[in-house]
């Protein structure tokens, strides 16, 4: 039995927070027809259904790298249990493997040796200058090096049977239920000429084009460096696992950080008119006149000050890195409200001249529950679809930011970082590629998907789409 | 229109001091004069009486915004406020760490900036406008559909790769260009031509799908119909009626992307070594110097609104109906 203490970090708090919200909202949706119709068209949407799929993998491995504890170190009994410094994830300790197994220094993709030359000691002919075998990468192959590329292939062979076995079950299941109480075989009949309501096909598509992927390659990374090694010997897949969380938090807890300002001022300023209207809209030109990244950069420089400053407010590095990405996410948020807020004005604008508002007025009803129950729902369409359009944007702005200095924490795993770290070494000869495009390319399938969600999300709830 | 102008400009004014008393309150109430000093000395020589003396050489020792000690009108001028923020609308922007007058470094980076800055954007425009005409004008077939689908994956490509890849490819491999550099005169262009392309392509994606929608929007208009009533040929209909109406939301989207031509720049100008205010303010970031942000983020946001101006004036050459008063 391993003791640990759970650390919940500041960050871990906003991403659940965030799940409780979707749930709520969710729940809320369910029980409205009128609110439930786009999303039934949404569901329908084969593009947006299958990047959704893509969306859930990068979210569950957020999710699971959001579960973070601190592992108890052997003591003498009776001595009270000291943790280690180091906070591990949930997703830290199902890829211990991945972790733990690092090489001397850059190793190539599925390589068995290093990238640089060593002196050696080999016993009988004194020091000889080579390429030394990696420590764990293709180890199990001892003398057969170059079995390599068929002993990869086999067992991604043997991988990908089994990803399509699961993939088979998963399917049955699925064809099952859609089926339920009719003649076997019809559920899968009606999924495959695309007569479900739900876009099962996309779904179903999706999914084994990930299985056929993602298995092989986790299956291999036990034995070889999928990915290669960084610079310190450090796994490229498992960094990349790591960066999923970095960038969903800064396109996901942004928005949610910015929205309750960008709605309650875009709204008061819309339905109260006069200075009211004037005020806020005089704070969001002012905002809005100072370029996005000059206003990031000044915050983050003087965000980093305070941080360097107060060192005693952090027990862990953890908690340090973590609570400069929330940082950057308030920045973020406070640069990119405005644009919202904006929208929401216009739209409240003209909302309150409709019959049913002026009604309610006349009723008496306070203007308070006339903007909760009237207007805000009303808004609602603007603001999802403001959530989905901002998330790709922020995700690649986070490597940009991180490029110039002022993004994340330098010690935490992002995209940016990655990329940053990996760049001169393109300068080397032969060239180190492998964590940049891996980088890159982990970067734009997110980016990909969550462009296509957000184009369907657009066009299901934007009332002008015809 | 000149009335116009000048109102406009003085609206300019409040929002000036708006930005300036953000700065302001960034840099010297958030983080005190104290801490910036303590910080730029690092740990080892931090005395009291050494953060006095990197006050007063900088001018931070005075009180922040209201000096009691004071007579008249020093009350108000002999503090941080006046003396640092305020004195920027007069474009005095003190000097950097390193002793140098900021305002007369803005002036000769200010150059190779516009050189690199402007080809991208009018090139871009070009490019992106006739994509997207060429987009619209086979509409709902399968070179339309391919377009908007590379568009989209084009959209999703970091601008960090397009510059990686870009210098890694025809710089390094095909040795066609010099990987960074600058050199003054005409020489220039041979350090231009690589990162004028790349921002070209990297913004081709989105700029193609915006405009692509907006004469789409526009082809489905009363006024098209009948010009296809009359006779008119398609391609004519596209190249004189629909680029023509749809250039009011392309100047908008225009203005809107000028602050991004600042932060594209200033990623370029560093990858590249081009020593413009992009560069400038990287290097300002990476060695904490105060001073020179806080005048960036004055300037930008002079830009900002000078390009803001311009649009509404270039509404009025585009759109005969549109009139400033």
């Amino acid at each position: 039995m391993i003791n640990f203490q759970p650390v919940v970090l500041w960050s871990d708090i906003f991403v659940w927070l965030l799940v409780l919200c979707a749930v709520v909202f969710a729940l809320a949706v369910r029980r409205r027809e009128h609110l439930r119709q786009p999303w039934v068209k949404l569901a329908a949407n084969r593009i947006a259904m299958a990047s959704a799929t893509v969306l859930l993998a990068f979210v569950l491995i957020g999710l699971f790298d959001s579960l973070h504890y601190r592992v108890a170190l052997e003591g003498k009994p009776g001595q009270k249990t000291q943790y280690a410094v180091e906070v591990l994830s949930v997703l830290d300790a199902l890829a211990t493997p991945l972790r733990t197994r690092n090489e001397k220094t850059y190793s190539e993709p599925f390589a068995t040796r290093l990238y640089a030359k060593e002196t050696v000691d080999v016993p009988g002919q004194g020091t000889v200058r080579e390429y030394p075998r990696l420590k764990y990468g293709g180890k199990h192959l001892a003398e057969h090096e170059d079995e390599v590329a068929a002993d990869a292939g086999f067992t991604a062979f043997r991988a990908g049977a089994l990803a399509f076995l699961g993939w088979l079950a998963v399917a049955g299941v699925v064809s099952g239920v859609v089926g339920h109480g009719e003649a076997p075989g019809t559920g899968w009949q009606r999924i495959w000429r695309g007569e479900t309501a739900f876009a099962w096909d996309a779904v179903l598509v999706a999914l084994a084009l990930m299985l056929l992927v993602a298995v092989p390659l986790f299956w291999l990374s036990g034995q070889y460096h999928v990915f290669g090694t960084d610079k310190v010997g450090q796994d490229v897949l498992y960094q990349i696992l790591k960066s999923v969380r970095t960038g969903l938090i800064i396109g996901l807890v942004t928005t949610l950080v910015m929205l309750p300002m960008a709605v309650l001022l875009g709204i008061v300023a819309g339905y109260y008119r006069g200075w009211v209207d004037d005020a806020i809209q005089y704070i969001y030109t002012v905002l809005n006149s100072i370029p996005g990244v000059l206003l990031i950069a000044a915050a983050v420089l003087m965000m980093q000050v305070v941080i360097d400053t107060n060192p005693q407010w952090f027990s862990t590095a953890a908690e340090r890195a973590d609570l400069r990405l929330l940082a950057l996410c308030f920045i973020l948020g406070i640069t990119s409200w405005t644009g919202l807020c904006r929208l929401l004005r216009g739209e409240t604008l003209k909302l309150r001249e409709l019959e049913y508002i002026q009604a309610a007025q006349a009723f008496g009803v306070s203007s308070w529950r006339i903007i909760i129950r009237h207007i805000l729902p009303n808004l609602m369409h603007i603001v999802i679809i403001a959530l989905v359009m901002d998330f790709s944007g922020l995700v690649l702005a986070e490597a940009v930011l991180s490029y110039v200095g002022i993004g994340v924490d330098p010690t935490m795993t992002s995209f940016g970082t990655m990329i940053n770290n990996a760049r001169m070494e393109l300068g080397r000869e032969p060239v180190v590629w492998w964590s940049l495009t891996a980088a890159f390319a982990a970067m734009f399938i997110l980016v990909l998907a969550a462009n296509l969600f957000a184009d369907a999300v657009r066009d299901a709830f934007d009332p002008r789409a015809a | 229109m000149l009335a116009y102008i000048v109102r406009r400009l003085l609206y300019a004014l409040p929002i000036l001091l708006g930005v300036n008393l953000i700065t302001f309150a960034l840099f010297f109430v958030v983080n005190t004069p104290d801490d910036m000093a303590r910080m730029q000395l690092g740990v080892k020589r931090v005395t009291p009486e050494a953060i006095q003396k990197w006050k007063a050489e900088r001018g931070y020792d005075k009180p922040l915004l209201l000096n009691a000690e004071a007579g008249g009108l020093a009350v108000l001028t002999e503090t941080v406020f006046f003396q640092k923020s305020a004195r920027m609308f007069v474009g005095d922007f003190g000097r950097a760490e390193d002793g140098r007058d900021i305002a007369r470094e803005i002036g000769n980076r200010m150059g190779p900036s516009l050189a690199i800055a402007l080809p991208t954007f009018i090139l871009g425009l070009f490019v992106t406008v006739t994509f997207a005409l060429t987009l619209a004008f086979f509409r709902a077939s399968a070179f339309d559909f391919w377009g908007v689908v590379l568009c989209v994956a084009m959209m999703s490509i970091s601008g960090l790769f397009y510059i990686i890849g870009g210098q890694y490819l025809i710089s390094k491999v095909w040795r066609l260009v010099p990987i960074s550099g600058y050199g003054g005169g005409l020489e220039a262009w041979r350090f231009l031509i690589l990162p004028v392309l790349i921002g070209v392509v990297s913004g081709i994606g989105s700029g193609t799908r915006w405009y692509r929608t907006v004469f789409l929007e526009e082809i489905t208009k009363d006024y098209v119909r009948t010009a296809r009533a009359k006779g008119v040929s398609e391609a004519a209909i596209l190249f004189r009626h629909v680029l023509k109406n749809g250039m009011t939301p392309i100047l908008t989207q225009s203005v809107v992307a000028i602050p991004g031509l600042f932060m594209g720049s200033l990623i370029m100008e560093s990858f590249f070594g081009i020593p413009g205010l992009g560069s400038y303010t990287i290097e300002a970031i990476q060695s904490q110097d105060f001073a020179i942000v806080r005048s960036m983020v004055f300037i930008g946001a002079v830009l900002y609104i000078v390009a803001l101006l311009l649009t509404d004036i270039s509404y009025t050459i585009v759109d005969p109906r549109i009139r400033l008063r």
